[in-house]
């Protein structure tokens, strides 16, 4: 059995070690927020966090994942509504919303370690394709998302 | 699945008795979870296209699929501007196939493409929310013992002004239903008295793809369901020869192996084990006709076919001495390769047959055609065949085809038990139907004015309508899109065409022959005007004289991107302009090359005139969506075939643009009015490549005469 702990509730699953992490999420615990999109981490839709480090869980065995504590878009805010969450909708972000998970929780990240980015940091840690091409707003939002903070810190 | 059913009361009674999911599949994402409050009162069913809750939620039907590009939001909108809805109270889910068939096409057109969602159903729609919005006046009117005409709709309430009394619409939903309405027409708004329409509108599907709510085609979780993953013959066309089961079968977790047409399927409880075990799976393929194909003898073939004459699509051949006639001539040829659409949903379909029902859950672009697929694969009549419309991860068009339902109901047949099918990345790209290849010649005549005396055009297209035998008369119309129904007055044409075939299969991919006949045209234009000397937006205007609609784009265009501005070195603008489904979209693309040939995509503004607006903030997505698949494309799309097998298979080796590649995009509108209501999922794109492309030779002096730029060498100075 492994012992896996997801948005805080424990689980115990008797699965192949190999088998990545977007799998067991998927199929195994009925996360389907988590996406599959290309299974070799070259496009980030499959994003979550292991202990609030952006991971790519298509590639991310279940033997790798150890102790980590793992959050997906279900967890991030219990009514949808974390800052970027909120960002999201006031820029009307998401077109057919299939990589958006994986969007917001690589922008949930790069917040944490640069609350007001720039351009060039936002273009180094957004590295996750959207084929409806919503980069634009993405960019806006996560600017967005950034100064609401800085408000409610000031 | 079925939650926010339950409680909704509907009083179309002989629809209950089609059992189960009767009316539409509601996705219980959309609405996430329904509200708790309990009203007293019935909602009903006004219409095959709204029901009005008892608390006064409006849902409303949407019959067009959403595949990013917002109808989801656009078509309730157009509803509810008749309907005079709260619009905080309008929520939308789709319409059913399987209503659709009972009720002989009660929702009209279900399949979306060709930028038509708003085109085509906008009449019927406003139809649809005035017939309501008189139902509920007329309700209104007899509760109140008054004239209808003394009663006015007005945000989601009928209002009596003199009594100074109102009723919210929930309240009356019930009798509106059965209200009889007076003989003859509803009226219709005209534009200047739209309230909704025009406003900038955030999309209704939202809330739910932030949160993780929202389910697509590959959420859907059935009790007992199983998973299949799918190989294809390398070579599309080819067949199975072998398989060996015994291999993989004492793997934990394997229920079997289904061969398909083409194709082997394995079934296991997790999608995971189902995919290792199949590329463990020993196989054998008989490649069959495709088994030499070689994109790069095909793309010889396609442009050695431009030197033979083809099947004259538009114009006259008197041309010809035009062009022979003028003071000189301009000739160059263009050619494409194929693409792949590249959703980044891969294909999938959840099916289950079950006690004489078939049902399939998945994103699509046409439900309707896929119920009768549904049907002809289970052997279940097609009135108990349902088709559960889920969210779409992408679309492009290549939705629109259904070889994936046809496989997963195969599948789901076979082991007697629900299976959700998901195509791999690589099969995805492998096994696809894809933007064909295509070449091109032009030729054309300067007089001594450098004016435009005479113009030829040779297409050569692997035809995407030939095999549904509409390719009438060797011209298939998707082929010449942007070249026989170009705008620009050149005095004598001919515009020829020919189709050239390979095994790969052609299709729908975003804006069809536009995509690449736009792009060679709208570069060739640029080619004249350099030849001519001239400025290339003085010579469009000089060849768009008479077209005021396309003068004003240009015009707005030129002081929004200001047309001819400096810039430092190394940077220029390049401009396009394409009219496509209904819409005329200029854009103006400002690029820099580095000495080394590095290229970086600064700004793309473009100017549109869609006729009137439904959702303005959907236009501007719409648009910038277009010029990011389209620069993709341009800059990095190409499928290389080898010994018959497309070579690439995943996003490192197709690559797509990113956000640090993506520009700054601005978007402005110019809009002619009138009757003109024209497309919007499509036009952005096809004037993004050229307009790059025409930067980039402002800059290198390099013309990029094939696709994809990633392909050539920019280096300059």
């Amino acid at each position: 059995m492994i012992k896996l702990t997801v948005n805080g509730s424990q689980h115990e699953l008797a699965l192949n070690p190999d088998t990545p992490l977007l799998w067991v999420l998927r199929d195994h615990l009925a996360l389907t927020g988590t996406k599959y999109g290309c299974g070799i981490a070259a496009c980030g839709a499959c994003t979550v966090h292991l202990d609030g480090r952006p991971v790519r869980s298509c590639v991310l065995p279940l033997r790798a994942v150890g102790s980590a504590g793992i959050t997906t878009i279900e967890g991030l805010a219990e009514h949808g509504d974390h800052p970027v969450q909120q960002a999201w909708i006031a820029e009307d972000v998401p077109q057919c919303g299939y990589c958006q998970s994986g969007q917001i929780m690589t922008a949930v990240a790069l917040l944490r370690d640069r609350p007001d980015p720039s351009d060039a940091e936002i273009d180094a840690a957004m590295d996750v394709l959207c084929r409806c091409g919503a980069y634009q707003r993405i960019r806006r939002a996560v600017h967005r998302a950034a100064a609401a903070a800085g408000e409610r810190d000031a | 699945m079925s939650s926010g059913l339950t409680r909704r009361r509907f009083l179309a009674a002989s629809l209950t008795a089609a059992g189960g999911l009767l009316l539409s599949f509601r996705l219980p994402a959309l609405g996430r979870a329904p509200a708790s409050v309990e009203v007293d009162g019935e909602g009903a069913e006004i219409n095959a296209w709204l029901a009005i809750e008892a608390d006064g939620s409006v849902v409303i039907r949407v019959a067009q699929s959403d595949m990013g590009q917002g109808v989801f939001t656009a078509m309730p909108m157009i509803v509810a501007e008749e309907l005079e809805a709260d619009w905080s109270q309008v929520s939308a889910e789709y319409a059913s196939a399987n209503r659709q068939l009972r009720e002989d096409g009660v929702y009209q057109r279900m399949a979306t493409g060709g930028s038509r969602a708003v085109r085509h159903s906008r009449p019927y729609l406003q139809r649809a929310g005035a017939e309501a919005r008189e139902r509920l006046r007329h309700a209104a009117a007899q509760r109140w013992q008054v004239d209808a005409a003394s009663c006015e709709a007005r945000s989601g309430r009928i209002h009596h002004a003199r009594s100074g009394r109102s009723l919210g619409y929930g309240e009356l939903a019930a009798a509106a239903a059965t209200v009889s309405l007076p003989q003859g027409a509803v009226a219709i708004k005209s534009p200047d008295q739209f309230r909704l329409l025009g406003t900038p509108t955030r999309r209704l599907d939202v809330p739910a793809k932030v949160d993780g709510s929202a389910v697509f085609g590959s959420d859907v979780r059935l009790p007992g369901m199983v998973y299949a993953a799918v190989a294809h013959c390398p070579v599309i066309g080819g067949e199975l020869a072998g398989h060996d089961f015994a291999a993989i079968q004492e793997r934990p977790g394997i229920i079997a192996a289904v061969p398909l047409p083409g194709a082997i399927a394995v079934v296991a409880d997790g999608y995971w084990p189902a995919q290792q075990a199949l590329e463990a799976l020993p196989v054998r393929w008989k490649p069959g006709a495709g088994a030499g194909g070689d994109s790069v003898r095909w793309r010889q073939a396609f442009r050695a076919a431009l030197g033979q004459s083809g099947v004259v699509a538009a114009g006259d051949r008197g041309a010809l001495a035009a062009i022979d006639a003028a003071s000189r001539q301009v000739e160059a040829d263009y050619d494409v390769p194929y693409l792949a659409h590249a959703c980044m949903e891969p294909m999938n379909c959840t099916a289950r047959i079950d006690a004489g029902r078939a049902e399939v859950w998945i994103g699509v672009q046409n439900p309707d055609a896929v119920l009768q697929v549904v049907a002809e694969e289970s052997g279940v009549a097609p009135a108990h065949c349902h088709v559960h419309s889920c969210h779409l991860g992408g679309g492009f068009g290549r939705r629109a085809q259904p070889d994936v339902v046809r496989e997963a109901v195969r599948i789901a047949r076979a082991v007697g038990r629900p299976v959700q099918l998901i195509w791999s990345r690589e099969q995805d790209m492998r096994a696809g139907w894809y933007r064909p290849m295509a070449a091109f010649r032009f030729r054309a005549g300067l007089d001594d004015a450098g004016r435009v005396a005479g113009f030829y055009n040779h297409s050569v297209t692997h035809s995407i309508m030939a095999p549904m035998g509409a390719a009438k008369g060797g011209i298939d119309g998707t082929s010449v899109q942007g070249l026989s129904d170009s705008p620009y007055a050149f005095g004598q044409r001919l515009i020829e065409h020919t189709i050239r075939d390979t095994h790969l299969s052609a299709w729908f991919w975003r804006s069809v022959g536009y995509s690449q006949n736009a792009w060679a045209m709208e570069s060739f234009i640029d080619e004249l005007a350099g030849a001519a000397g001239r400025d290339p937006l003085e010579l469009r205007r000089e060849l768009l004289a008479g077209r005021g609609d396309f003068l004003r784009v240009l015009d707005v265009l030129a002081e929004k991107a200001g047309w001819g501005r400096t810039l430092p070195p190394g940077s220029a603008q390049g401009l396009a302009i394409v009219e496509s489904y209904g819409t005329i979209v200029g854009q103006v693309a400002e690029v820099t090359v580095s000495k080394a040939g590095a290229l970086r995509l600064d700004r793309v503004v473009s100017v549109v005139d869609c006729g009137h607006t439904v959702n303005p903030l959907t236009i501007e997505e719409q648009i910038e969506s277009g010029i990011v698949y389209g620069l993709s494309a341009a800059l990095y799309g190409k499928l290389t075939v080898v010994d018959g097998a497309v070579q690439e298979g995943n996003f490192d080796r197709y690559p797509v643009l990113r956000l640090r590649d993506t520009p700054v995009m601005e978007t402005h509108l110019a809009l002619s009015g009138g009757d003109k209501w024209g497309g919007i999922g499509e036009p952005g794109l096809p004037p993004a490549a050229p307009a790059v492309c025409n930067a980039v030779f402002r800059v290198t002096g390099r013309r990029i005469r094939s696709l994809p730029l990633a392909d050539h060498d920019l280096s300059w100075g």
